[in-house]
């Protein structure tokens, strides 16, 4: 079953410069084709810079593609919807609001009242292990629980599919294990389509089903690689020798995919 | 426990300057020093202090003062808020409008009374549109940066949770834009003070502007103390209460500790 279907996806940014008067143009995205499965983990994988972020928010709903289509569930889309919940890089919590308001934000927004955006909350809250910290400001949190907040509001109004950019780029590497473990365990249990973005390789073989390799200027996807291993994968799965293999097999293509590019 | 302790000493210090400055003020007319006549005692000036608010005459400049300055403040914050959310908000508006609005607010309160009562005459109205002219720019000008430093991953984030622009505006805008706005109105209340005195002492028969300038004429010294303390007074009353009201609204701001 396909969820989501990315279709001749490209986007031109256009920029005004105000001190020259001229018109530039930025090419992010040079026509994606994409298919995401139902229930699937999709990570991908590209250099800073090559439209992941722009490609994500398009899924999102937030920008529009210059040309192309999303459908899900065979549907076009157009605009943001209680289908789709975002992880943003740079956790996106609001400030005037606690743990608890801030997971209930979409559900407020989706029109679900009180008493059981309430209940809702607690299950959220000690599925992401943040038991303790309903009434703490984002500013009392470290990064990692930022992070969890963050993704508990987007699962809370209960979307079919989560879109994740970057979501631990900016966390130290003990924590980032720990909540890529985190996020493998919710996503057994929870069974969402998820879309990944990530630019470490590790990150990505650990977590995803499939690879989906990016490339620079355009921005395309240049191959998709499938991580044929076993689940459900815990901390020790990173020491054995089957991930080890396909850890640098990945690292190698991609390496190879951007020299490809830069020669090109 | 050190945090108590530590504002615990730092009460006891301020209210030590206070006790000097108090003290000084009581021994250096009593003294001969300087001449008692032009300075009155604090012990004098809170009897008169006294009598003034028994007799009524106090109360009766302070409600007419209050009622200037809040009516003139007021309408500032009603009309710029929303005014500001407006310019701060939709670009075209605000380039239409900047050049006026850098302009008109270089132009001084009270080089513009006169303006006012020619337009408007001696009355309550001219005194409450200078007020009004004081304040409103710094209500203006905080709000527009108040919701133009929104930040836009807010923005987005809220609207991957499916917010239209109504519970953006409410949601998003009003409360991450609210600081900015507090400081703005407190800048304006402080400012407001000034131009009411001024105002008073220029043109009025009444308030505790005109109260400081018409004891001095008749040389009624403690009388004149006893004005100025109470404008003291009402100054303190206003900053603190904004100060307050900035601390509610924005708890949820990491404490910066700048003392
Ligand atoms: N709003 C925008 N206006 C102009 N250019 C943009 C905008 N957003 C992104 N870009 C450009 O598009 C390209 C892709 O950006 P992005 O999607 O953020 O990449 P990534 O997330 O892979 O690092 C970059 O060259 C970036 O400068
Ligand atoms: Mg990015």
């Amino acid at each position: 079953m396909i969820k989501v279907k990315a279709e001749d996806i490209t986007k031109v940014f256009h920029s005004k410069n105000g001190n020259t008067g001229t018109n530039g143009c930025v090419e992010a995205l040079g026509g994606i084709n994409l298919e995401i499965r139902t229930g699937e983990f999709l990570a991908i994988v590209g250099p800073s810079g090559c439209g992941k972020s722009t490609f994500l928010e398009i899924l999102g709903g937030l920008i529009k593609p210059s040309c192309g289509s999303i459908y899900i569930d065979g549907k076009a889309v157009s605009g943001p919807n209680h289908d789709r919940g975002i992880v943003f890089q740079g956790y996106a919590l609001f400030p005037w609001r606690n743990v608890t308001e801030n997971i209930a934000y979409g559900l407020e927004e989706k029109g679900v009242p009180k008493k059981t955006r309430n209940e809702i909350c607690r299950k959220y809250i000690s599925l992401v292990g943040l038991s303790g910290f309903e009434n703490h400001y984002p500013y009392q949190l470290s990064g990692g629980m930022k992070q969890r907040v963050a993704i508990a509001r987007a699962l809370a109004y209960d979307p079919d599919i989560l879109l994740m950019d970057e979501p631990f780029a900016a966390l130290d590497a003990q924590t980032r294990d720990t909540l890529q473990g985190e996020v493998l365990r919710i996503w057994e249990e929870t069974r969402k389509t998820v879309l990944f973005v990530t630019h470490n390789i590790e990150e990505a073989v650990f977590l995803a089903d499939r690879i989906a390799v990016m490339s620079v200027r355009p921005g395309i996807i240049k191959r998709i690689i499938d991580i044929p291993l076993s689940r459900p994968r815990f901390e020790e799965f990173r020491t054995s020798q089957d991930f080890i293999k396909l850890r640098q097999e990945v690292g190698s293509i991609v390496r190879e995919e951007a020299k490809s590019a830069t020669n090109s | 426990m050190s945090g108590k302790k530590q504002n615990l000493q730092r009460t006891l210090r301020k209210v030590i300057a206070l006790l000097v400055f108090f003290i000084l003020w009581e021994l250096l007319p009593a003294s001969g020093i300087i001449s008692k006549v032009y300075f009155a005692p604090p012990s004098e000036v809170f009897v008169t202090l006294v009598r003034l608010m028994i007799s009524g005459e106090l109360w009766l400049h302070t409600s007419i003062s209050l009622q200037r300055a809040i009516t003139g403040f007021g309408l500032a914050a009603i009309i710029m808020i929303p005014l500001g959310f407006l310019m701060g908000w939709y670009k075209s508006f605000e380039e239409i409008a900047d050049g006026l609005v850098q302009t008109l607010r270089q132009t001084s309160s009270l080089s513009l009374f006169p303006v006012f009562i020619l337009f408007l005459g001696i009355g309550e109205v001219s005194k409450i549109a200078v007020i009004f002219w004081g304040a409103q720019w710094p209500i203006l000008l905080n709000t527009i940066s108040g919701v133009k430093s929104v930040d836009p991953l807010l923005i987005k984030s809220a609207r991957s949770m499916g917010s239209s622009a109504i519970s953006l505006f409410r949601k998003v805008v009003i409360p991450s834009s609210l600081p900015s706005i507090i400081t703005g109105l407190r800048l304006s209340a402080t400012h407001s003070i000034i131009v009411l005195v001024a105002a008073e002492m220029i043109g009025a028969k009444s308030g505790l502007g005109y109260s400081v300038i018409n004891w001095e004429y008749n040389f009624m010294i403690p009388e004149m103390y006893a004005a100025i303390v109470t404008l003291a007074v009402l100054g303190l009353i206003t900053n603190y209460s904004l100060v307050w009201l900035e601390k509610t609204t924005t708890k949820w701001k990491e404490e910066i500790n700048i003392t």
